[in-house]
């Protein structure tokens, strides 16, 4: 049978990728340039017998989608900019009380109500350092219609095997350009889900490590009862302030992640092997920079690129050993350089790192960024 | 009636953190002896709270239990009651985590008429942050952020609920324990989303502020100031001065929502 196939939008490949991952709850809260996938979610949902609710605002959304979650739902929001702000008190609760959720934020231009209609990369820092405290982060950041749907199922994956919330961050290019998806058979992309308990009701402890560094979690309403709070937990779930304990459990939670990394993080080398000149860059940037990188070849620049696919955790390691034979590296972004002072960070000094900004509503265009690799040369 | 209060309470989580003559404990009392009233399946209720001294009580209590960040309860339990519409769904908070910061998760939750009971402990101060004012806090009383007397209007929670959709609203107080378990056991049964206000004190951070001698004091307060509604008809608007109105305030019925939402689901499926 062929596949099926069709034109559609960033937006609603995310909506779509989320119901073949399983999800059957949506909370959000209207905002440009997201609206779509609560808008496709509101009419798919139903058909799957899933519910999808619009709440007062993203701080009730987030809240209400790990509410569910904990319910046992498959849980998703969408969001940007100014909700994304907002939903960061409850992303935080999820993180420490361990809730599956994923989040989409559709990066528009900021901080505040900045430009809604503009695309931006400059909600990076904000998806990792967004909420307050120590806590870990997965953030993907696909850069065509079809990668974002296959990296929503992703989302969820990750989301669902690591008890952790996960966001998954198109720039408003990628979510709103129309581009030809081919939907994957059911089965096709692997669908994982949280690890229910092996245990009988009365032996579980929602933060039992004697399973690993992620604990089974069950359902409310499953025949399992259990206490789940914001504060420091014990492995029972209930509060505590014991120095070892928290200490430990704090590093737990950020270790599900850090200890991870390989399967978590995801990204594309093109043309890196004999490259002089490497372009860091992800989202719709990334394909301006593969074409200046192309267009470099054709003029004798040995140009390639280092796309990230999952933004945290980030490649480090492999930048780094990269590093070591590259002359320069370039981050286009559309960000003031947050994308460059991260690549800074990990390749301890061994390249300039050129960076090529706009926060102005403007996509970085392939000749910006070939002349600056002449520049560089 | 005797009441199997070890059934409910959570072993070893006793003693409370709450002081002596606090009257959240007493209100956990009430919900308790609704609880074992009603004979509630422990798997299948869920007790859902903000941030306060009043939002700790889901602790004590042996089901499914649910504390969330100050003022979001509403929200959390919407979720939760919309992917379990099977479970009984109680949220519980004080004054300042449900009309203050949660105050439009509150109204909402009202509005969509979910099918949830919410008690919400007003003991008129910002308890555990070290009595600061809340939205309850009366004119002209002292708080440790207004110590030249509170400026500010406060809000009456029972009519804000039904003004704001709630299908049953209830008040109670502390004093009145025997009358809180009736009140909260005619929210639990009713479908569709019931408030009961339950006016309490907190001899800590308020009383010792606005001159209340003792705890019987404040007791003695919320005896004299509460008229139960039937009362209330036979008397006169001088005679209601600076007194409130205790019992069922209002009860309606009207489609619950994730009936409502069930509803959307068959349409959703119609032809397919
Ligand atoms: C976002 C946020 N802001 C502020 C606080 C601090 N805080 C904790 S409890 C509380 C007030 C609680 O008052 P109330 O809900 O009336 O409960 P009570 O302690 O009086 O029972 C405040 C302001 C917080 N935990 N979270
Ligand atoms: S501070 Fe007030 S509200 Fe908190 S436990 Fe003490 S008496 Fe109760
Ligand atoms: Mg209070």
């Amino acid at each position: 049978m062929a596949k099926k196939v069709a034109f559609i939008q960033g937006n609603e490949a995310a909506a779509h990728g989320a119901i073949y991952a399983g999800c059957n709850f949506f909370a959000g809260y209207p905002i440009t340039p997201s609206t779509e996938v609560a808008e496709v979610m509101s009419l798919e949902l139903p058909k799957t017998g899933g519910k999808f609710i619009q709440m007062e605002d993203e701080i009730g959304a987030m809240a209400a989608l790990i509410g569910a979650s904990l319910g046992g739902a498959k849980v998703l929001t969408s969001t940007s900019g100014p909700g994304l702000s907002l939903k960061q008190e409850n992303i935080g609760y999820a993180c420490i009380a361990e809730v599956p959720c994923v989040i989409v934020n559709v990066m528009r231009g900021g901080p505040s109500t900045g430009m809604p209609t503009g695309p931006s990369q400059s909600d990076i820092m904000c998806a990792k350092w967004g909420t307050h405290g120590d806590h870990p982060a997965i953030c993907l950041v696909p850069a065509s219609v079809q990668e974002l749907f296959e990296e929503t199922v992703r989302a969820f994956s990750l989301a669902e095997k690591y008890r952790t919330p996960v966001m998954i961050m198109p720039d408003e290019i990628v979510a709103h350009m129309r581009e030809r998806v081919v939907f994957p058979e059911p089965g096709e992309i692997e669908v994982i889900n949280r690890t229910a308990p092996s245990v009988p009701p009365e032996q579980y402890k929602p933060y039992d490590t004697s399973f690993g560094d992620v604990p089974p979690l069950a359902a409310f309403g499953s025949g399992y009862k259990f206490h789940v709070t914001g504060l420091n937990k014990m492995q029972d779930g209930f509060p505590t302030t014991k120095a070892a304990i928290v200490q430990a459990e704090e590093e737990r939670q950020v270790r599900k992640v850090e200890a991870n990394k390989a399967d978590i993080m995801k990204w594309e080398e093109y043309l890196i092997d004999d490259a002089e000149i490497v372009i860091v860059a992800y989202g719709s940037t990334s394909r301006s920079a593969r074409y200046a990188v192309n267009a470099a070849r054709e003029q004798g620049i040995k140009a390639g690129l280092f796309r990230p696919i999952t933004f945290w955790p980030f490649p480090e390691e492999r930048l780094l050993e990269i590093s070591r034979k590259t002359k320069a590296f370039i981050t286009p972004e559309m960000s003031l350089g947050q994308c460059n002072g991260v690549v800074k960070g990990c390749i301890e000094g061994n390249a300039p790192v050129y960076g090529i900004y706009h926060v102005d509503g403007e996509p970085v265009s392939p000749d910006e960024i070939l002349n600056k690799m002449k520049e560089v040369k | 009636m005797a009441y199997d209060y070890d059934k409910w309470i959570r072993p070893g989580k006793l003693p409370h953190i709450w002081c002596p003559g606090c009257g959240h404990g007493i209100v956990m009392k009430g919900l308790i002896r609704a609880f074992d009233t009603l004979q509630l399946k422990k798997e299948e209720t869920a007790i859902v709270s903000g941030i306060g001294c009043a939002s700790r009580l889901p602790g004590y209590i042996d089901c499914c239990t649910l504390h969330t960040t100050h003022g979001r309860a509403a929200a959390f339990a919407t979720g939760l009651k919309m992917a379990r519409p099977e479970m009984k769904v109680i949220l519980c908070g004080g004054d300042g985590d449900g009309t203050a910061i949660g105050g439009n998760h509150f109204i909402h939750a009202c509005r969509r008429n979910i099918d949830m009971t919410y008690i919400i402990m007003n003991n008129y101060i910002y308890g555990m942050t070290g009595g600061q004012f809340s939205p309850a806090t009366p004119t002209g009383h002292k708080a440790s952020t207004t110590p030249y007397g509170n400026p500010d209007p406060n809000f009456d929670i029972a009519k804000l609920a039904i003004g704001a959709g709630a299908t049953f609203v209830a008040r109670g107080t502390a004093f009145h324990a025997a009358q809180l378990d009736k009140l909260i056991v005619e929210a639990i049964q009713h479908k569709g989303f019931s408030v009961v206000e339950i006016l309490d004190d907190c001899p800590t951070t308020y009383g010792r502020r606005n001159k209340f001698k003792s705890v019987i004091e404040m007791m003695n307060r919320l005896k004299e100031i509460s008229v139960p509604v039937k009362a209330a008809e036979k008397m006169t608007p001088e005679q209601l001065q600076g007194k409130v109105l205790t019992g069922v305030l209002y009860k309606e019925e009207k489609p619950e929502y994730c009936e409502q939402y069930a509803k959307v689901i068959e349409r959703a499926q119609v032809g397919k």
